[in-house]
């Protein structure tokens, strides 16, 4: 036990020390949240996150099951190890959530985002989107002699990818879902 | 049976089906309904308050002392957003309370009518959980949920809106037994593997030491007796949280005293050097851990909680216990005794050397005084002429809370209610008027200081309509003492903003609202005033002129390590003269 320190009366310190919270690997987690679809729900989950200071870097939701009512929320979210494990617990606490599953933890999971791009232009630029989206599998659903809208359905990172080849030759707009996960296998 | 009713006779009669006796509210525009069905009824008591957050008080003071939920009932607007204290108090203390208020009519919802408010929107992040009820024949089944939810798995406020139409619109009446409860159903029986772990761990500990919490009271009376047989079985020793005296009685040989940022130094160096923690309904606040890298550094922490969330948040548990306090040291106690009832006695014993030597030090001692009152002389008086009654105690917030958490003492759980959590300033007046309307012949008192009072002041009027004898025991320093203390030690002593100016007379003050008022400012004095106070059969406000620059010690500083703790002056000198050898 180290030496005990006895200070007397009053001290120069601050009352608040503000430590550097100790520096440790943030990790990335897909998390599949199903919840109760009531009125609300999306609201309460969010403010979870935002009340305790946790990342949302993706989020998408739906309802799954129309009889039951139940929605998928799918949030892709960091932190540290231990702050992971708080998220999950937090949301387990939530009275209209029914499981949590930690898509990361649980194996490999497939995930996909779709997004729609606009690009517009001419010329030499517009044919090399069209033959660019060609090779990411994107397709034309809309088409003007100056704009094309491609979709694109991926992983985030391919999403980025085609969003940086697609940023010199014209971008003008573009529309992601966010990330949704399944756990592979049966 | 089913039965048709309008919503408003249905609040009643869900109320009533769920064993209310009474209810703390104030009526208004989106309520009349209710409040109309509440007047042509004798079954449920209504307190009229005087302000809506003195009735969320006041029904937490009603739970925290009955082990019941509290239940109040607000209007829409103004009546919500009042409540708001209450329940971020009720949630942090994990108090179960069912709040029902009135919202306007479901047509004019999102119009910016008069008093309407997002209620459900603003109090969704200080409640467990909330429902607007958009029909009435939900409305019955969101009720008896609500009721589940307050109470089942970790305690807390849930809120249930109502719309003013909803509760004039006739709907099908469902009673508790066939209302549909959701899924909500939190895990109570604790892994045994993991008791097992523990029960092994207790046999071969060297520095053990229960650490227990509010969680051990929210389980009931059960979890409090099994708490103390294992104490006295195992003869480890015990120390507490602010939420959770009584669990284990104040007068037991193995007592440490409250632990924390005022907690005891035995306690606190008793934590800081134990080598297992078995932290029992408590959740490792700041207030407790002080500087985390330095928390308790060479112990194994076993944690039992029925929250998932609270167990690894802000320390790690080595052997995470989910699971009601009561059912988990029930199954401790069986596979510990089945296992030979074995501790590592001559190990403990030294432990026990060690902690009697940090006895020694005396951490509350204090310089006593013939001409003024000091605080802690005041709390012992207290203590010494309440001892042995049956006596339930409620606080305000400040430097007269945790002296009344060291000097008075609590031998049963539900006694002691006090803002832990959210240390919020006008709890104790209205939660002793809770708890007085739960126990009438009880003797129920609100250890004060003046700024906290007058907070919720208004409530007086509420104690003396309901005659509700409560004593308002005001430790009156004429300073924001807590803050004022604070800025001496860690703020160059610039009181800025500290002091309670133009003060009004207590005694006539008390006069005003038909109360009794007794004032005392010599020592000499205290012991017939507080007599006074006691022999009166009706509310009084005693203020007691205390010493105005007192400190309360120990503190260890926000963010400090338990052995950096300060000891008041007197200790102190204490310490260095004396028990030096207790510095380990
Ligand atoms: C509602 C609220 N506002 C502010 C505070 C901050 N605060 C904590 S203790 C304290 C002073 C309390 O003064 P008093 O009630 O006279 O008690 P004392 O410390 O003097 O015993 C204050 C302002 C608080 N806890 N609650
Ligand atoms: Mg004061």
């Amino acid at each position: 036990m180290s030496a005990l320190n006895i200070k007397k009366g009053a001290t120069s310190h601050s009352a608040y020390e503000l430590r550097d919270p100790h520096a440790v690997v943030i990790e990335t987690h897909t998390l599949a949240v199903l919840v109760d679809n009531e009125s609300g729900v999306l609201a309460r989950v969010i403010g979870l996150f935002a009340g305790r200071g946790y990342n949302i870097e993706s989020l998408t939701v739906a309802e799954v099951d129309h009889e039951g009512h139940r929605s998928r929320i799918t949030v892709v979210t960091s932190g540290t190890p231990q702050v992971i494990v708080q998220i999950k617990a937090q949301l387990e606490r939530l009275v209209p959530v029914h499981e949590v599953h930690d898509l990361t933890v649980e194996g490999r999971a497939v995930q996909r985002e779709l997004a729609l791009f606009k690009v517009t232009g001419t010329g030499e630029h517009r044919v090399e989107a069209l033959r660019l989206a060609d090779i990411f599998r994107a397709s034309v659903v809309d088409s003007t002699l100056e704009s094309f809208v491609f979709e694109i359905t991926g992983t985030a990172e391919k999403i980025d990818a085609f969003a940086d080849l697609m940023r010199p030759l014209g971008l003008a707009e573009m529309a992601r879902t966010g990330v949704a996960a399944l756990s592979r296998g049966a | 049976m089913t039965k048709q009713m309008t919503g408003a006779k249905m609040v009643v009669q869900a109320l009533k089906d769920q064993g209310v006796e009474v209810v703390f509210g104030y009526p208004g525009g989106a309520v009349l309904p209710i409040y109309d069905e509440i007047f042509q009824q004798n079954g449920i008591r209504h307190i009229l308050v005087r302000h809506e957050q003195g009735a969320v008080h006041m029904a937490e003071g009603y739970a925290r002392s009955t082990g019941k939920p509290g239940v109040v009932i607000v209007t829409s607007g103004p009546g919500a957003t009042n409540a708001v204290t209450g329940l971020t108090d009720a949630l942090m203390d994990s108090i179960p309370l069912v709040v029902l208020s009135g919202q306007v009519p479901t047509f004019l919802i999102g119009t910016d009518a008069f008093q309407e408010a997002d209620t459900v929107g603003i109090t969704r992040a200080c409640t467990k959980h909330n429902w607007l009820v958009k029909e009435t024949d939900r409305l019955a089944d969101t009720i008896h949920q609500g009721f589940h939810v307050a109470t089942h798995g970790r305690p807390g406020p849930v809120l249930i809106d109502i719309p003013k139409d909803v509760q004039f619109a006739t709907g099908t009446y469902v009673p508790p037994a066939k209302a549909k409860i959701s899924h909500y159903q939190p895990r109570v029986a604790g892994d045994r593997a993991a008791i097992e772990k523990l029960a092994e761990l207790m046999e071969t500990a060297e520095r053990p030491i229960f650490y227990t919490g509010g969680g051990v009271i929210n389980s009931g009376p059960e979890a409090s007796r099994l708490l103390r047989e294992l104490v006295e079985a195992t003869d480890f020793p015990i120390t507490s949280t602010l939420m959770g005296l009584g669990a284990y009685p104040g007068s037991g040989k193995n007592w440490l005293g409250m632990l924390g940022m005022h907690g005891l130094y035995e306690a606190n160096l008793a934590m800081h050097g134990c080598d297992l923690m078995i932290a029992v309904g408590a959740r490792f606040d700041d207030r407790i851990t002080g500087r985390i890298p330095d928390f308790s550094p060479h112990s194994k922490k076993a944690h039992i909680d029925i929250d998932p969330s609270s167990i690894g948040k802000v320390i790690h548990a080595d052997i995470p216990i989910v699971g009601d306090v009561g059912n988990v040291l029930r199954e401790l106690l069986e596979i510990w005794k089945a296992r030979g009832a074995r501790t590592n006695k001559a190990q403990v014993e030294r432990w026990w050397g060690k902690i009697d030597a940090w006895k020694k030090v005396d951490c509350l001692a204090y310089r006593g005084s013939e001409s003024t009152i000091k605080p802690q002389y005041a709390l012992e008086r207290l203590e010494a002429l309440t001892k042995g009654r049956d006596r339930y105690v409620t606080t305000e917030v400040g430097q007269h809370q945790m002296w009344a958490a060291q000097f008075l003492h609590f031998d049963e759980p539900n006694r002691w209610m006090t803002s832990g959590g959210l240390g919020t300033m006008g709890y104790g007046l209205p939660a002793s008027v809770g708890v007085q309307i739960a126990h009438p012949d009880s003797l129920v008192i609100n250890v004060a200081g003046e700024a906290s009072w007058l907070m919720n002041m208004q409530e007086m009027g509420t104690a003396v309509q309901f005659r509700a004898p409560v004593k308002q025991f005001i430790l009156n320093n004429e300073r924001l003492g807590m803050v004022r203390q604070w800025q001496q030690l860690l703020h160059g002593e610039r009181y800025s903003h500290s002091w309670s100016e133009s003060l009004p007379d207590f005694v006539k003050l008390a006069e005003a609202f038909g109360a009794k008022g007794i004032k005392v400012d010599r020592p000499g004095d205290l012991d017939e005033a507080i007599r006074a106070m006691l022999e009166y059969d009706g509310p009084v406000i005693l203020d007691v002129l205390v010493e105005k620059h007192e400190n309360c010690f120990p503190m260890i500083p926000s963010g400090k390590p338990h052995n950096e703790m300060l000891l008041g002056s007197a200790a102190t000198e204490g310490a260095i003269t004396g028990a030096g050898g207790a510095l380990v």
